[in-house]
């Protein structure tokens, strides 16, 4: 009799390593894709010159002032919420969650809203403060709401707590744009969600950001894999169940609050990135957390190369491309056989 | 008591007060596990039975009093240490969906595992022998939540059998099971402890199970334990009346040998979970 235990690991693995090639292979064209295609399409032959400096002045301006800013906001930005929608899907123990769901995306607009109604700051490097203070405001906000009462903060009272909270500073946010219209006029798409108009050296700090958050989202794999078991089954396997959660929530808090603060709410990403991976690899977040920082990226990356051209010789916020794509796609994998299994 | 041993057990409690936010389960309870055999904890409903497991186990902070483990305070140990010498089978556990028996299995393993170590060869191999002794194997690729209610704890125990744990405690291991169920769940447990000398504590129900499988059983009654022994010296009418409210006939066991308890009538419902307090003549 043949072993079936180690036959099948075996082809889940090889199956990984397949979707793990072929994914990265997706990543590559999809940034091709986007350094070419816009309002005027370059060739790949230009793009080679541009990037190795030789002298096509034209393309080299389009490239480094424009299209590669944008790729590598978008490949950042969707490392970030691909993560960050992962870890709370673990820390929720609900396969439909998302940063938003929690009131940190809500808390990261709502601060950096303040910031600029009040004048105080208007660059990308000091709007991540603000972003980071609203995030961390809205965090403790809902860890405080939702431990009132008796028990603990179970994650489905955090969520209620999250979603309330969410939906009340989302409309402060709301209302602050429409009473000053014209402060808000020049950061119209980025209260829509856009990787465009920035520059390289903007990204620097919200990179080092994410990078700490992608860190502490890896370190945090296996605690998670146990917490999803349960909370006494994870402590009785000797999981530090609370620091487990509260690492899980700052590394949240540093990825929403980062990419926020760049590209504005970028919504559905965190919520379907995730789920598409747990259809790839199991509900197993030592695969789901890495491969969503693949997926995202490659996801957000390709939505705003669509943006660029879905309406002629007009821009699209890609957010709303992430929705427009994200909502059908959620739909189709919620209404399917297969959100359960793998 | 029971024990012939004179050096203390591995896993003891020590004056232990035990409690929920303001209310207190029990007070003042000192018990010994000892080493190798199997115990049955037995008594009514809400009368801690639970809560004494959960105390054992480091997951409910104890009030005042200290859980020994190995003489060291279970709460000052490190819980990975913890975790790697007694597993725990939680009372209503549920699987992520989708998950397979064989990953549920792995995640046993959590305790001898570092932050950067890798799979091992060692963990692969304790998996292997948790789904054969459960029987799972063959089972190991399916989604737990498509399997029937007995295969679904039989994963479950592979899971905690993975952490190869000295010690195993249960928390109503077999509530929910048919009767076939129950007997080859309890049976895989006896065996175990036969075996391996894996100390045991489980929570049962059935009295009559508790009376064939135990070496020892306890007995719990309004946060105290009022008995504690071989199911021989502890299983008499008298302590049945008492704590139960039953009136019932205790049998040698034609099969198994042993006690074995017929109910004849209730006399009573225990006060802990009567709506009114109301004696019987």
């Amino acid at each position: 009799m043949h072993d079936p235990v180690g036959a099948t690991a075996h082809a889940t693995g090889s199956r990984l390593v397949l979707a793990l090639a072929g994914l990265t292979a997706g990543l590559v064209i999809a940034i091709a894709l986007s350094l070419m295609v816009g309002t005027e399409t370059v060739a790949p032959s230009r793009i080679l010159a541009g990037l190795s400096g030789e002298c096509d002045r034209e393309a080299t301006a389009l490239l480094l002032h424009y299209r590669l800013p944008r790729t590598a906001i978008a490949i950042v930005v969707g490392i970030a919420l691909g993560t960050a929608g992962a870890l709370m899907q673990a820390y929720t123990r609900n396969p439909l969650a998302d940063p938003g769901i929690l009131g940190v995306n809500a808390g990261a607009v709502l601060g950096v809203t303040i910031a600029i109604a009040t004048g105080v700051s208007l660059s990308v490097t000091t709007l991540a403060v603000p972003a980071l203070i609203g995030a961390a405001f809205a965090t403790v906000a809902v860890l405080l709401l939702a431990s009132t009462g008796r028990g603990p903060a179970t994650p489905i009272r955090m969520t209620l707590a999250g979603v309330a909270l969410g939906a009340v500073l989302s409309g402060i946010a709301t209302a602050m744009r429409l009473y000053d219209p014209s402060t808000f006029e020049r950061h119209r798409s980025w209260a829509a969600g856009s990787v465009a108009g920035r520059q390289l050296d903007e990204l620097t700090g919200i990179a080092l950001l994410v990078l700490t958050g992608a860190v502490l989202a890896l370190l945090l794999l296996r605690p998670l894999n146990a917490v999803a078991l349960g909370d006494d089954v994870a402590a009785s396997l000797g999981v530090n169940t609370r620091r487990t959660r509260t690492l899980t929530i700052i590394a949240v808090t540093l990825l929403v609050g980062a990419a926020t603060a760049i590209a504005g709410p970028i919504s559905f990403l965190g919520l379907m990135v995730p789920h598409i991976c747990r259809l790839l690899a199991g509900n197993d977040h030592t695969r789901i957390v890495p491969l969503s920082m693949l997926v995202a990226p490659l996801v957000l990356v390709l939505a705003d190369t669509i943006a660029r051209v879905i309406i002629p010789l007009r821009e699209t916020p890609v957010g709303i491309v992430t929705a427009f794509v994200g909502a059908p796609v959620l739909i189709w994998l919620v209404s399917g056989r297969r959100t359960n299994t793998q | 008591m029971s024990q012939s041993v004179p050096e203390p057990s591995s896993l003891r409690a020590d004056r232990i007060t035990m409690a929920y936010q303001d209310r207190i389960i029990g007070e003042d309870l000192s018990v010994d596990i000892a080493d190798g055999r199997f115990t049955v904890i037995i008594g009514p409903n809400g009368c801690g039975k639970s809560t004494l497991l959960r105390s054992l186990s480091r997951l409910l902070r104890t009030r005042s009093g200290t859980v020994y483990l190995d003489g060291k305070d279970i709460h000052r140990s490190r819980a990975q240490d913890v975790a790697g010498r007694l597993g725990l089978l939680p009372q209503t556990a549920i699987a992520p969906p989708g998950i397979t028996v064989f990953d549920l299995a792995r995640r046993g393993r959590y305790p001898h595992q570092s932050i950067l170590s890798r799979w091992s060869a060692q963990d692969e191999a304790a998996v292997h022998r948790a789904l054969a002794q459960t029987e799972m194997t063959e089972l190991a690729d399916r989604p737990v939540d498509e399997l029937s209610g007995g295969q679904r704890q039989r994963a479950w125990v592979a899971m905690v059998l993975a952490q190869e744990s000295s010690i195993l405690l249960l928390d109503e291991p077999t509530t929910f099971l048919d009767v076939a169920h129950q007997i080859s769940l309890l049976d895989l447990f006896a065996q175990l402890n036969s075996d391996e000398g894996r100390t045991t504590v489980a929570v049962l129900h059935d009295i009559n199970h508790a009376a064939r499988y135990a070496d020892d059983i306890i007995v719990m009654s309004h946060g105290r334990i009022v008995a504690h022994g071989p199911p021989v010296d502890v299983l008499t009418p008298e302590l049945l009346a008492e704590v139960f409210g039953v009136e019932a006939v205790v049998i040698d066991d034609p099969v198994n040998g042993g006690p074995h308890i017929i109910t004849r009538h209730r006399t009573r419902i225990p006060a802990s979970v009567a709506p009114t307090r109301e004696e019987a003549p």
